[in-house]
């Protein structure tokens, strides 16, 4: 369970080492090397190959491509979309634009932090779910609206958003037990 | 016989590939001739997913909230017995659909129709018709001047004149000059853009190229959020498209005239979407506004005049260049002239995409084309202009939607979002949910706009609360001001308006949750309770099992009660009630 964890750990500690994300990363810097004005282009690049921003690689980024630290630190909290902790197997994106907000996405919160435990912005312990709040997404006629790693689910009610998350749960257990035999 | 299936966001979502397997299963398994096409949003959105079925003699049936179900009832008595199945069709020849007879279609004119990734069918439809003879056959200056006959203004807000802004990005020198397309569409609620791109990309470019012609700029870039992928990949393979044939790139139709465009990803921050910031976000940088001038027509991506219009805006121009400037101008209203796309959300009826002629009016389009309000609950207001906007009450639904009207009422046209609500939307917890937004997207730069919109939500936070005081009302006018007045971009200067459009129009609602402690709509948790009437309750124990805080106890069929102490106000329970009982209660 805590297997998700501890790799990160494993590539904060050696980004060198991992062959998996180290290709992708030259190649990343290989493309924008000498173009001005890629800061945040790269940095999308490197939230791909890693799933959020790892501290070594923003201090690697600063000394191969000569931009300040404190600049790449900048432009890494200014947009929302960057992330700077890993997040769980299943990205929860609920929405919390107008059009949700008007059909109650505020209990769609109330119940999913309730189940799992987390805050926005928050993974659970296990790893599993990262809650994350967003202001529209588009689908605003299905409103209320959350997306868990890229599909979309609604209209929601407290009720049918549990009973995706328990779905989800109720898999990854099956997944576990089915492993261990 | 064709079948045409919407795959927007919004259809796959409703669960639109889903409808497209079992077609192909059906089609497969009856051994039929049919092809299957894929089209963009038609923008009825409240009833996907949408499937068409078009005859042999290019009669167009729709059926809406299409599931496998219904796609085998279709095959079974329409496309192999040839009566529609009356009770999904919503549009046929002889049965006109009240969500798209009052409006008109130029924006959208191909939106729902073509296939998106189909570049025959953008050729059919005259893409790239108005570009040609452009660049064959027209100056630049007489582009402009088209243009300016159609009285086109800007679909990303403010409305500027968009001649006015292609004359001074011409007449500005630079070495280099640049085409930035505003695709950020950070008004949450409001989707025009994306429906746009996702449904109609080739428009957009071609409206981006003239633009580029007219100014002459051999570069642009779209700047789109990252939450719209699929408008992504539908733009770049379009952009892909038209560069095979040499209708972006060099020595387009053999004009002399190059033209290549780009796609750059937001990174998710509403306040990219001004004009100053979106260009420095571009550059790479932390997207901070700067003052205006020089404006980007003068002065912007890397310091060179940069003409930059908004997703709508340019996918107007081509029509207007086909069709000729007076005929936009013919419609819409003398000062707003043309059309306006609009985002119908919110506790409507039928929701979706809807482009009217300027100057319909607010009740038109709300309840003559979105059908009225969900449930048959009664309208309180509309939200126009996201978090830029503000709230049109009931007495005012006769106002015309034009730039000028709606501004009056102290809202703003905005892009073109439209929330509607109900009796049961708290107006108090709606201009705190906006200044929660604004201050959260506020960047920093000025003091007014980020202390004051956060003085302003701690005090809309403590009225929601029901630690609101007297006085509060006034203190939160006076603080508005000082942060229009003294905030450098439209972020700022624009954060107070939904909080004093609905200090305006519902007063009261405010005064009944500062004096009587009372949300009029039972929307603020701290302001409300429920409870189960023991009277009414069977004891049945669905809301015991469903409360997501356990706080529900009760022997099995005696009445339940509610611990108070534990309750998180969530409603679930209120839901959860069987309709035959209704015992909980919302106080
Ligand atoms: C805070 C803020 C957010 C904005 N967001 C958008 C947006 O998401 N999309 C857009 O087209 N214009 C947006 N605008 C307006 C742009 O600054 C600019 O006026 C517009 O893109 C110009 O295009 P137009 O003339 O075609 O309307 C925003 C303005 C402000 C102040
Ligand atoms: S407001 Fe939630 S999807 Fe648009």
């Amino acid at each position: 369970m805590s297997c998700t964890s501890q790799c990160s750990e494993q590539q904060e500690n050696d980004i060198h080492k991992d062959a998996k994300t180290w290709q992708p990363l030259q190649e990343l810097l290989a493309q924008y090397r000498g173009k001005k004005g890629s800061l945040v282009a790269i940095l999308q690049g490197v939230q791909t190959i890693y799933g959020y921003l790892p501290q070594q690689v923003m201090d690697y980024i600063a000394d191969t491509m000569k931009i300040k630290p404190a600049k790449i630190y900048g432009v890494a909290t200014f947009y929302t979309q960057f992330r700077l902790k890993p997040v769980g197997k299943y990205h929860i994106l609920l929405c919390q634009g107008t059009a949700c907000h008007v059909n109650g996405s505020e209990r769609i919160l109330t119940a999913i932090s309730e189940e799992l435990k987390i805050k926005p912005d928050e993974t659970t312990s296990d790893g599993l779910f990262t809650l994350d709040c967003v202001a529209c997404l588009g689908c605003c006629s299905l409103a209320p609206v959350m997306m868990i790693n890229g599909q979309a689910h609604g209209p929601l009610t407290p009720d049918k958003a549990l009973r995706i998350i328990r779905g989800l749960t109720a898999q990854e257990q099956q997944a576990c037990e089915g492993g261990s035999n | 016989m064709k079948i045409r299936i919407g795959l927007g966001s919004c259809g796959i979502a409703a669960g639109a590939l889903k409808v497209k397997e079992s077609v192909e299963a059906e089609i497969q398994e009856r051994k039929l001739e049919i092809e299957v096409q894929s089209t963009g949003c038609i923008g009825m959105c409240h009833a996907e997913p949408l499937l068409d079925v078009i005859d042999e003699q290019n009669k167009v049936y729709s059926y809406g909230y299409v599931t496998p179900k219904v796609v085998k009832q279709i095959f079974a008595d329409h496309i192999t017995g040839q009566s529609p199945v009356e009770q999904y069709l919503i549009s046929a020849p002889e049965k006109d659909c009240d969500f798209l007879a009052g409006q008109k279609r130029v924006a959208l004119r191909n939106c729902g129709i073509i296939n998106p990734e189909s570049f025959q069918d953008c050729i059919e439809h005259k893409g790239y018709q108005a570009l040609k003879r452009v660049v064959t056959e027209m100056t630049p200056e007489e582009v402009i001047s088209e243009i300016k006959q159609s009285g086109l203004r800007g679909r990303g807000g403010a409305g500027f004149p968009t001649w006015f802004k292609w004359d001074a990005a011409r007449k500005n020198p630079g070495d280099a000059k640049y085409i930035v397309c505003n695709a950020d569409e950070g008004d949450p609620g409001a989707f025009m853009d994306r429906s746009l791109m996702e449904g109609d990309p080739h428009s957009v470019l071609e409206g981006m190229a003239l633009a580029g012609y007219a100014v002459g700029a051999n570069q642009g870039f779209i700047y789109c959020r990252a939450e719209y992928p699929l408008a992504i990949q539908r733009a770049e393979l379009a952009i892909k498209q038209a560069e095979e044939r040499g209708l972006l790139g060099k020595n387009i139709f053999g004009s002399g005239f190059d033209f290549e465009i780009s796609i750059k990803q937001g990174a998710g921050a509403f306040v990219c979407g001004e004009e100053t910031a979106l260009i420095a976000s571009l550059e790479g940088e932390r997207g901070m506004p700067r003052l205006k001038p020089p404006f980007p027509a003068q002065s912007g991506y890397w310091e060179r005049p940069t003409n930059i219009n908004n997703v709508e805006t340019y996918a107007n121009v081509p029509w207007i260049l086909v069709n000729g400037g007076k005929a936009f101008s013919a419609m819409g209203t003398d000062k707003s002239p043309g059309t306006k796309v609009f985002a119908l959300a919110g506790k409507i009826k039928r929701g979706g995409l809807v482009e009217v002629p300027m100057g319909l009016s607010l009740r038109e389009v709300i309840f003559n084309i979105g059908g009225g309000i969900k449930d048959d609950q009664k309208f309180k207001a509309v939200q126009m202009g996201g978090p830029s906007g503000g709230c049109i009450p009931e007495e005012l639904l006769d106002t015309p939607v034009d730039y000028d009207s709606i501004t009056q009422t102290g809202a703003i046209m905005g892009s073109g979002g439209m929330v509607v609500m109900d009796e049961n939307t708290c107006m108090v917890d709606l201009a705190r949910f906006f200044l929660d937004f604004t201050q959260t997207e506020s960047c920093g730069k000025c003091v007014q706009c980020r202390i004051g919109t956060k003085r302003m939500l701690e005090i809309l936070e403590r009225i929601c609360d029901g630690e609101g005081r007297e006085g509060d009302i006034e203190l939160l006018e006076e603080i508005a001001v000082k942060v229009k007045e003294g905030s450098l971009c439209g972020l700022g200067q624009s954060a107070p308006n939904p909080v004093l459009t609905t200090i305006r129009y519902f007063r009261d609602e405010y005064e009944a949750h500062i004096r009587d402690k009372k949300c009029p709509a039972k929307q603020c948790k701290a302001l409300i309770t429920f409870q189960i009437d023991p009277e009414k309750c069977h004891g049945c124990g669905t809301c015991a099992r469903k409360c997501p805080a356990k706080c529900i106890t009760g022997e099995k069929k005696k009445p339940h009660v509610i611990d108070q102490d534990l309750c998180l106000k969530c409603g679930t329970c209120l839901d959860a009630c069987p309709s035959k009982y209704r015992a909980v209660t919302v106080e």
